[in-house]
C-alpha cells in the first residue's frame, strides 16, 4: 500500500463498510461489553447497574456463597470427566471408522445426529431415561434384578453424573468428527511405511499417528473446553440445578443472579470469574498455536 | 539365473474395475527395473502389490525365490521408499531409521552399526538428530531412503520417490540412487511417469498401460524398437513424427513420397508386409545441411516454426501433410519460411501397421 | 505386449483368506454396533413414548413399542400443552422460532459473508486486529456479555422483542461464519478476482457477479450451521425475549418442567422430539455438509 496517496481514510472504502458490522461488533460488544462487565463486577449494581464501588466486595461474597462453590466443583468434576471421556471414546471412534468399515455413513450419522440437538431436547430426553419410575432402572428392575438402583438425577451425591452421561452422550459425535477429519488428513504413505516397518497397527497409532495429530488434538481441547465453561441450557432442562442445589454450575449462577435474584454485582463477578478461567486456557493456546507459527514456517 | 522378484498371472481388481491383468514378470538379482507410464497406468499400483500394501485378486508374488503371495508387508524382504517421504514426523531420522528395528526386537549394537552404515553410506550422519521438519527436501529423500536401507533387505521399492522436487534436485537425486544401487548392487523396482529418470536408471523399462506391461526391455530397445504406437509416443521428448502411407514393394509411400525400406529389419516375418502402415521417425534422426546427401531418403520442405532450446533448435514443417519436427543443432541459424532439405535412413525409422498398431 | 504362459501355479496364491467373523471384525462391528445403539435408542425412547397412552407408560417399559399407537399427545403437545397459565402448546414457540430464524440466518450470512470477502480480498490496514478480536470474542463465555447486551438492545428499543433477538444472533454468529467465508473466500483462486477488477468491476460487483455464484456449498453450509445454532439456542431466549416472543426451546422447556398438574411424558416426549425435528431434518438431509461445517468450522479455526 502506498502511503503518498493522498486520500487514505478513503482508500478501499468500501472494504470497510463492509467491515464496519465486524468492527462494531468486535470492539462494542465484545470488547467494549466485557470490560463494561469487569468494571461493574467491582460495584453494588443489584437490580440496575450503577457505579457504586465496593471493591472485591462481590468477589469475596462470591467464593463465600455455597451455592457458587458446589458449581465451580460441579464445573470441576462435569468438566473433567467430560474432556476425558470425550477424547478417548471421540479418537477410539473416529480410529474405529478409520478402518475402512462398511456403513460407515450410518454410523457416523447415529454418532453424531446428538449434536444436532438442543441442549433442552438432550436435558428432557435423559431426564426421561434416567427416570427411576419409568427409565432404565425400572426396564432393568423388569428383567428381574430387583435391587437394581440407577437414579442419577434423585440423588444429590451423583447428579451430576446423571447430567455428564447426557452431555457426553451429545458431545462426543463432534470430537468423533473432528478426530476422523484429523485421521484422514494423515498421508497414506505414513501408514504403508509403518506397515513395511512391521509396526502393529495400536503401535503406530500411539507412536506416530497421534503425534502427528497434535494441532486437531489442541483445536479439539479448546472447543470443548470453552463448551464445558459455557454449560447451561442441559442443567436448566435436565435438573434444574437440583436436587436441591447439587448440579448448578456458573453459568446458571451467574443467570439466577442477573434475572432472578435482582443482584447484577453477584452476576457480573461470577460471569468474570467464568471469562478468567476462559483466558487461563485460550491465551496459552494462543500463544502456542499463533505466536510459535513465526518460527516454525 | 536366479530371480530375485517374480510376478506370476497377477490380478488386481477393485470392485468391477481391473487395474492389473494377467501380469507377469521377472526381476533378476541386482537389477534395476523400471515401471514408467502415465498416471493411472498402475504401475504405482503393481509397486504396492509387490510390497504387500495391496491385497492382489489372483496370481503370486515371489521374492528371492519365497512365495510371498499372503505375507506382510515386513516379512517379504522389502524396503520401500515413498513420493511424500513418509516420515514420521515426531522422531528424530536417528528415530526414523531404528522404529522398525527396534520393534523387530533387534539387539541395540544391531541396530546402531546398521544405522552408523546406512548414514555414512547416504551422509546424513550430521542428521541424526534432527527432525524431518528441519531437513530440506532432498535430506528427508535421502532418510527416506536410509529408512529402507536399515532394513537390510535384497529389493528396494521406489514410488516416484523424486517427484515431490524441483529440477535441479531431481537431477542431482537421480545420480545418487545410481550410484548407490551401484555400490549396494540390491534389486531395485522403480515407478516414475519421468522418462528421463526411467532411461538414465534402469537396467530395464517396463512400460505400463492399462494394468498391461506393454513393452518390457532395456532403455536402447524402448527407444530404439518400440514395439507398438503407444510406446514409440509416449518414449522421447520431443515425440516421434508419424507419416501414414502404405507398404507396396518394399516402398512406403505416401502421396507422391515414397520412401525405400533397405535397410529396414522387419520383425517377426522378415519380410516386408503389405498394405496400411505408419513411418515413425524421431526427430533427432533426422538430418539435414550436407548430411542429406548421405540418406537413403530425402524431402525439401519449408520451415513453420522454430523453437530454439539453447542445447538444440526444433524445426517446425510438413511432409505430405503431416505435422513433422526436426531437431537440429542449437547453434543452426535457419528461419520461418526458410526452405530446408532432410533426409533420413528407414533403418532408424519404426513401422506400425496402421490397424493392430504393433512394430512390423 | 508381454504375455507369457507359466506353468499352473502352487501353493498361496490370489486374496489373502480372511475369515468373516476374524476376531477382529467381531471386536470391531461389535463395538461400533453397541456404542450406535447406545446412540440411536434415546430417539428411539422418546418416539415409542410420545406414541403411548399414559397408563401404558406406567406399566410397560420405555424401551418396548407402543401397543396402541395413540397421536393424541402429538396434537396436545402442539396446541394445548400448558406452561403455568396459558395452554397453547407448543405452535406459538414454533411460530416465533421461524420468525427468529429466517431474518437472523439471512442478515448474518450476508454481513459475514460480505465481511469475510473483505478480509480475504480486500484487506485493509488493521482489518487483521479486528478479525483477531472477533475470533476471540467467540471464546468470551456468552455470560459477561449478557448484560450489556440488555442495557444496549434497551437504549435502541428492541429489548424484549423478536428484532433484538435477530441482533444478538447476528452478531454472536459473526465470529465462525466470518472465519468460515474469509478461509473459503482464500482458497479460491486469486487470479480469478484479480481478472475481475482488470476488467473493471468494483468491490460489490465482484461480491455479487464473481465471488457469491462461486461459493454455494459453503453458503449452504453456512445456512446449515446456522439454523441449528440458532433453532437450538436457550440462552439468548430467554435472557433477550419477553414470554410471548419465547422460541420453541424455551417454551418446551417451560412445557415440560412446569410444576403444576400431573406429568404427562408422552406429550413431554412429543414436545420434545417437535423441537429437535427441524435441526435433526436438516441433519439428516444434508449429511456430509453439515460434518463439513463443523469440521471446517473447527478444525481449521
Amino acid at each position: 500500500m502506498s502511503s503518498t496517496r493522498p486520500n487514505q481514510l478513503f482508500r478501499n472504502i468500501s472494504s470497510k463498510i463492509a467491515a464496519i458490522p465486524m468492527i462494531v461488533t468486535a470492539l462494542f460488544v465484545f470488547v467494549g461489553g466485557t470490560i463494561w462487565t469487569v468494571v461493574y463486577s467491582f460495584t453494588n449494581s443489584g437490580l440496575l447497574p450503577r457505579l457504586q464501588w465496593v471493591g472485591l466486595d462481590q468477589y469475596e461474597r462470591l467464593w463465600a456463597t455455597r451455592k457458587w462453590l458446589i458449581s465451580i466443583e460441579n464445573l470441576a468434576i462435569y468438566g473433567l470427566c467430560m474432556l476425558v471421556l470425550v477424547f478417548v471414546i471421540g479418537f477410539i471412534l473416529a480410529a474405529l471408522i478409520d478402518q475402512k468399515i462398511r456403513f460407515e455413513d450410518t454410523i457416523r450419522t447415529v454418532i453424531l445426529y446428538p449434536y444436532a440437538l438442543s441442549f433442552v431436547v438432550t436435558g428432557l430426553v435423559w431426564q426421561w431415561m434416567l427416570n427411576p419410575e419409568f427409565g432404565v432402572q425400572k426396564v432393568v428392575r423388569g428383567w428381574g434384578w430387583e435391587s437394581f438402583t440407577f437414579d442419577p438425577l434423585y440423588s444429590a451425591d451423583i447428579a451430576i453424573y446423571g447430567v455428564l452421561i447426557a452431555g457426553i452422550w451429545q458431545g462426543s459425535g463432534l470430537v468423533m468428527v473432528l478426530m476422523l477429519a484429523g485421521l484422514r488428513g494423515i498421508d497414506q504413505d505414513v501408514w504403508k511405511a509403518s506397515r513395511v516397518d512391521g509396526i502393529p497397527t495400536w503401535k503406530a497409532y500411539i507412536f506416530v499417528i497421534i503425534p502427528m495429530m497434535r494441532p486437531v488434538f489442541v483445536t479439539t481441547l479448546v472447543i470443548v473446553v470453552t463448551g464445558i465453561v459455557k454449560i447451561y441450557d442441559l442443567i436448566v432442562a435436565q435438573t434444574g440445578g437440583g436436587p436441591g442445589i447439587s448440579t448448578e454450575v456458573p453459568a446458571k449462577y451467574v443467570y439466577d443472579m442477573m434475572f432472578q435474584a435482582n443482584n447484577l454485582g453477584q452476576g457480573f463477578a461470577a460471569s468474570t470469574m467464568m471469562l478468567v478461567t476462559v483466558a487461563l486456557i485460550v491465551i496459552p493456546w494462543a500463544i502456542l498455536e499463533f505466536g510459535g507459527s513465526k518460527h516454525r514456517d | 539365473m536366479q530371480n530375485s522378484v517374480e510376478i506370476k498371472n497377477l490380478d488386481l481388481q477393485f470392485g468391477a474395475v481391473k487395474v492389473l491383468q494377467n501380469l507377469n514378470l521377472e526381476i533378476g538379482k541386482g537389477e534395476f527395473l523400471v515401471l514408467l507410464g502415465s498416471s493411472g497406468c498402475g504401475k504405482s499400483t503393481l509397486l504396492n502389490c509387490i510390497a504387500g500394501l495391496l491385497d492382489v485378486s489372483g496370481g503370486q508374488i515371489h521374492i528371492n525365490d519365497r512365495n510371498v503371495t499372503w505375507a506382510e508387508p515386513s516379512d517379504r524382504g522389502i524396503g520401500m521408499v515413498f513420493q511424500s517421504y513418509a516420515l514420521y514426523p515426531q522422531m528424530t531420522v536417528e528415530g526414523n531409521l531404528s522404529f522398525g528395528l527396534k520393534n523387530a526386537k533387534l539387539p541395540k549394537p544391531e541396530i546402531a552399526k546398521r544405522i552408523k552404515h546406512a548414514s555414512e553410506v547416504l551422509q546424513i550422519e550430521p542428521l541424526l538428530k534432527r527432525k524431518p521438519a528441519a531437513l530440506s527436501g532432498g535430506q528427508r529423500q535421502r532418510v527416506a531412503i536410509g529408512r529402507a536401507l536399515v532394513r537390510d533387505v535384497d529389493v528396494f521399492l521406489f514410488d516416484e520417490p523424486l517427484s515431490n522436487l524441483d529440477a535441479k534436485l531431481r537431477a542431482d537425486l537421480r545420480v545418487e540412487i545410481k550410484r548407490l544401487h551401484h555400490k549396494l548392487q540390491n534389486t531395485m523396482i522403480y515407478v516414475t511417469h519421468d522418462q528421463i529418470e526411467a532411461m538414465t536408471l534402469a537396467d530395464r523399462i517396463a512400460i505400463m498401460r492399462g494394468g498391461q506391461i506393454m513393452q518390457l526391455g532395456s532403455p536402447d530397445e524402448i527407444y530404439g524398437q518400440p514395439i507398438n504406437k503407444y510406446v514409440a509416443d509416449f518414449i522421447g521428448s520431443p515425440s516421434m513424427n508419424f507419416l501414414e502411407g502404405n507398404i507396396k514393394n518394399g516402398t512406403f509411400e505416401m502421396g507422391e513420397l515414397s520412401i525405400p525400406l533397405d535397410g529396414y529389419e522387419f520383425g517377426d516375418t522378415g519380410a516386408a508386409t503389405e498394405g496400411a502402415a505408419t513411418m515413425g521417425i524421431r526427430p533427432e534422426h533426422v538430418v539435414t545441411g550436407e548430411l542429406v546427401e548421405s540418406t537413403p531418403f530425402q524431402v525439401d520442405v519449408e520451415v513453420n516454426l522454430i523453437e530454439p532450446t539453447g542445447s538444440d533448435t526444433l524445426v517446425d514443417c510438413e511432409v505430405a501433410g503431416h505435422h513433422f519436427r526436426v531437431r537440429m543443432d542449437g547453434q543452426s541459424r535457419v528461419s520461418v519460411g526458410e526452405k530446408l532439405r532432410l533426409g533420413f535412413a528407414p533403418a532408424r525409422a519404426s513401422l506400425f501397421d496402421a490397424k493392430t498398431e504393433l512394430r512390423l | 505386449m508381454i504375455d507369457t504362459t507359466s506353468a499352473p501355479l502352487t501353493g498361496p496364491q490370489g486374496p489373502k483368506p480372511r475369515k468373516p467373523f476374524s476376531r477382529r471384525n467381531i471386536f470391531l462391528y461389535g463395538t461400533l454396533i453397541t456404542i450406535a445403539l447406545f446412540y440411536a435408542l434415546p430417539l428411539y425412547v422418546m418416539f415409542v413414548t410420545s406414541l403411548k397412552g399414559m397408563p401404558e407408560i406406567r406399566l410397560g417399559n420405555v424401551f418396548s413399542p407402543p401397543l396402541e399407537v395413540t397421536f393424541q399427545p402429538w396434537v396436545k403437545a402442539w396446541s394445548e400443552a400448558c406452561t403455568g397459565l396459558t395452554c397453547n402448546g407448543l405452535s406459538t414457540g414454533f411460530w416465533n422460532s421461524v420468525q427468529i430464524t429466517i431474518p437472523s440466518v439471512i442478515l448474518s450470512i450476508i454481513i459475514a459473508s460480505v465481511n469475510g470477502y473483505a478480509l480475504s480480498n480486500w484487506k485493509f490496514k488493521g482489518a487483521d486486529a479486528f478479525f483477531t478480536i472477533l475470533i476471540f470474542g467467540a471464546f468470551i463465555p456468552y455470560q459477561v456479555m449478557l448484560y450489556p447486551i440488555v442495557i444496549m438492545l434497551r437504549e435502541v428499543g428492541l429489548y424484549g422483542s423478536l428484532g433484538g433477538l435477530v441482533l444478538v444472533h447476528t452478531v454472536f454468529g459473526m465470529p465462525i461464519l466470518t472465519l468460515l467465508f474469509r478461509n473459503y473466500f482464500t482458497s479460491l483462486p486469486e487470479e480469478l478476482f484479480k481478472a475481475a477488477r482488470v476488467d473493471g468491476a468494483g468491490f460489490w460487483a465482484i461480491y455479487a457477479k464473481v465471488m457469491v455464484p462461486m461459493s454455494l456449498p459453503i453458503f449452504t453450509v453456512a445456512v446449515i450451521l446456522q439454523v441449528t445454532g440458532i433453532w437450538n439456542d436457550f440462552l439468548f431466549g430467554v435472557v433477550y425475549t419477553s414470554p410471548d416472543n419465547y422460541p420453541m426451546t424455551v417454551s418446551l422447556n417451560n412445557i415440560v418442567n412446569s410444576t403444576q398438574g400431573v406429568k404427562e411424558y408422552n406429550v413431554n416426549m412429543a414436545a420434545t422430539i417437535l423441537t429437535g425435528l427441524v435441526p435433526l431434518s436438516i441433519y439428516f438431509v444434508s449429511g456430509r455438509l453439515f460434518v463439513r461445517g463443523i469440521a471446517a468450522g473447527a478444525v481449521k479455526g
